[in-house]
């Protein structure tokens, strides 16, 4: 979860968190350093997201074997029935997952992925995240939408180009920018007529590999990585955010992300937003790695690419290469430092093209 | 159509291993219309005491405020009066046997010329004069509303403590009653026990002409409670313990032990008719700590009118690391907190004072000054400095002061459970 914010915005922002002093925007409702409420809770009516499952009253409480009432909690044992909102998993293929979860800190699951994947393992694979901004009530919603209509324009069009390597990568470029529109019109449709404030917004990272051409691009401070097995790892995308404007002057990354508009975030999907032309980076895979998409929930603790290359390694050696397994680690490992934040990891993996002179793994 | 409404302020953050989860739920109902709209029949009783202490003037006042408290009855409305002295007789209607009539034109003004006819005489038994309320009240099945009011002078001199406490035993849950004392001759205490176990309200009335006015206001209250009957319902989960169910507004009761089982994760509380008002619970209840991140419910807090719930509040439990979290106390349960402490603070003060021992009164009422400064409850704040004199609220510097007017203290004592709302 992120936070718009112009230029303007960052010049005046001098309000702070009554909990734990860090910088906080005008008009969000939790704190996005230490989650506490910062005023009006936000209405009833938005708690129940459009993408979660109406609570069925009756059904068996995975806790105890009670009931769940029409509340959503036990009638026996008082356990909330599980939002599927709050932790969800897509495995399109064997080669492909991803987690998509709320953390620890945060009251809802504001994250969003989408994937898709051919069965082939390398051949070619979508991955979507979007992070919806918590200051507006119906981010959840619309972060889930923009992913899954950018992962459908993605997922459904293959042009080829003229089948040569420029032509293939300005088709993709293309789709990727029809991508970030789809998805930029879905937080639209998710807008109500009569928002005031804050309208829903989010952020945008896609990956979108065939064959042995990676494209990605973002809007915000979701990012993809590649993390080949042997080799330097790289940060495929660039964040839009006041943190990576300062590391451009010469911050140190660390510093810059964990300054005190480190969540600030310079564009992004939404009514309000800026120009949301994703900025994209390609490459050529040459050998074995993972493709990881995620929220800046997993980065923050794990944000220069060796650092998190080294996480990704050795998280997949201890689950025997599976991704799903892998992506719910790494999940994992975000809340064990703290689950400040939605998090969502979307791995793919690539093993040695063809010709198998390193051997898989 | 009444309708009842719950919110609940709470901080849900519990620490690692916290257990105990406080809440405070404010119920609302709006449009309860007049009594005995909603279908049910309606009885009050006016009972007044009639012994010899009332002499001539009280006597005399007596009429005149139950002649008033008559004329807001409304019409269609059960109506009887009890005179009570050491022992109690049916005043109106006029007849052997326990019985009521229903209210128009005719009965009021006959009604009216009975308590014309008061007169001072005998001692005090109030247990008698409550047990005959009971009988009255049972002459007429059908009533689903009952409520009377209670006026005392004097000390309950005619019935030993016990057989008081047998007989409030014996009505409880039966009606509700209002209970009034006027002057200074009677025992707060006493008439508190009354008005609890009856799930109604004591006040002093100072002096004898302000009874006309406390007795019609008091009838037209009753009048407007257009819900007969409701139950607070908290429902905990399996094996965890509801530390207590207090109202802490608009007066402070512990509801805890009038527990009646539902079934057995759901207590219902009395807690009688209902107007267009709000009262605030506080609710406490212990769970078995869960892990950090892990959330479920801590309580359903319901209230249910003639068996359906009507209004629901979910207190939740969230367990978490986060120190700013967890640490947090909810402004509403803090204030209600310190205003419960404060209610027990003057009545141990007072009575440690009427038994001399007067180290134990200047503490505990230097305490009380400090919570009524503390929660800005400013009617406690100037009814103790009736009683005291305030060095400095902030730490509960009090001396007890040399003189002390009789009335004063009384008035401290029974606004002792009055609380005032939280500031938003």
């Amino acid at each position: 979860m992120d936070v718009p914010v112009t230029e303007s915005e960052l010049e005046a922002a001098a309000l702070v968190c009554p909990s734990c002093q860090a910088s906080v925007t005008t008009g969000e409702q939790f704190c996005e350093a230490c989650g506490a409420s910062l005023g009006a809770e936000p209405p009833a009516a938005a708690e129940p997201p459009a993408a979660a499952e109406p609570v069925a009253a009756g059904e068996a409480c995975a806790s105890c074997g009670g009931r769940y009432a029409a509340d959503g909690y036990c009638e026996n044992c008082g356990a909330r029935k599980p939002n599927p909102r709050d932790h969800f998993t897509e495995q399109p293929a064997s080669w492909v997952a991803g987690v998509c979860d709320k953390g620890i800190r945060h009251a809802r699951n504001e994250d969003a992925m989408a994937l898709a994947a051919d069965d082939v393992p390398g051949s070619r694979v979508v991955l979507v995240v979007c992070d919806g901004v918590t200051s507006a009530i119906d981010s959840d919603i619309a972060s889930l939408a923009a992913a899954r209509a950018a992962r459908d324009v993605l997922g459904v069009s293959r042009a080829q180009g003229l089948g040569i390597e420029s032509s293939r990568l300005s088709a993709m470029t293309a789709r990727l920018n029809a991508a970030a529109d789809a998805a930029n019109d879905a937080v639209t449709a998710a807008t109500p007529a009569d928002v005031a404030g804050n309208p829903p917004s989010c952020t945008f990272v896609a990956a979108v590999a065939e064959g042995t051409l990676l494209l990605a691009g973002s809007v915000g401070d979701s990012r993809a990585y590649w993390l080949p097995d042997d080799g330097q790892p790289l940060m495929l995308t660039t964040d839009d955010s006041f943190a990576a404007e300062q590391i451009a002057a010469g911050v140190p990354r660390h510093e810059a992300e964990h300054g005190p508009q480190a969540h600030a975030i310079t564009r992004w999907l939404g009514v309000d937003g800026p120009e949301h032309t994703p900025r994209s980076t390609s490459i050529e895979i040459t050998g074995a790695g993972w493709l990881l998409a995620c929220s800046d929930g997993l980065w923050n603790y794990c944000s220069e690419p060796t650092d998190i290359a080294d996480l990704v390694r050795r998280t997949a050696a201890d689950h025997g290469g599976d991704p799903l397994a892998t992506a719910e680690a790494l999940v994992a490992f975000a809340n064990d430092q703290g689950g400040q934040d939605n998090i969502t990891a979307a791995l793919a993996r690539f093993d040695t093209p063809t010709t198998n002179e390193k051997g898989a793994d | 159509m009444a309708e009842f409404s719950a919110e609940v302020f709470q901080n849900e953050f519990l620490p690692d291993g916290g257990t105990d989860v406080h809440a405070i739920v404010t119920v609302n109902c709006a449009g309860a219309g007049q009594a005995g709209q909603s279908g049910g029949e309606v009885g009050e009783i006016v009972i007044v005491d009639t012994s010899g202490s009332m002499g001539k003037d009280k006597i005399q006042a007596a009429r005149v405020a139950a002649a008033a408290a008559i004329d807001q009855v409304l019409d269609g409305t059960w109506f009887a009066v009890i005179s009570g002295n050491d022992q109690a007789r049916l005043a109106f209607p006029p007849s052997p046997e326990p019985t009521m009539l229903r209210m128009d034109p005719s009965v009021r003004a006959a009604a009216k010329q009975a308590v014309a006819q008061f007169y001072s005489d005998g001692g005090t038994a109030m247990g008698t004069w409550l047990i005959l309320a009971a009988r009255v009240f049972a002459a007429v099945p059908t009533l689903t509303q009952k409520h009377a009011i209670l006026l005392t002078d004097g000390e309950n001199q005619h019935e030993t403590p016990e057989q008081l406490t047998a007989n409030i035993d014996a009505v409880r849950g039966m009606f509700q009653a209002d209970c009034r004392g006027v002057g200074v001759d009677w025992v707060v205490e006493e008439v508190r026990r009354i008005a609890t176990a009856l799930l109604g309200t004591v006040d002093i009335i100072p002096s004898a002409a302000e009874m006309e006015s406390e007795f019609a206001t008091m009838m037209q209250q009753a009048m407007s409670r257009g819900v007969a009957e409701a139950q607070l319902r908290v429902w905990a989960p399996q094996g965890a313990q509801v530390l207590f169910v207090r109202q802490v507004a608009p007066t402070v009761e512990d509801l805890t032990s009038r527990r009646q089982e539902v079934n057995a994760l759901t207590g219902a509380y009395p807690t009688g008719a209902w107007g267009d008002e709000s009262r605030d619970y506080h609710v406490a209840v212990r769970l078995a700590a869960k892990g950090i991140g892990q959330e479920q419910l801590a309580a359903r807090v319901q209230l249910a009118v003639a068996d359906q719930v009507v209004a629901q509040g979910l207190v939740k439990a969230m367990w978490s690391n986060d120190d700013a979290l967890t640490t947090r106390i909810s402004p509403e349960v803090a204030h209600y907190t310190g205003q419960t402490e404060l209610a027990q603070a003057i009545q141990e003060g007072l009575a440690a004072k009427a038994s001399g021992d007067s180290a134990t009164a200047t503490t505990r009422l230097g305490r009380a000054v400090q919570l009524a400064a503390e929660t800005g409850n400013e009617e406690a704040t100037s009814r103790l400095r009736k009683v005291v004199e305030i060095d400095d609220p902030a730490t509960g510097t009090v001396r007890l002061r040399r003189s002390v007017e009789k009335l004063d203290e009384m008035a401290l004592d029974t606004a002792s459970t009055k609380t005032t709302r939280v500031k938003k």
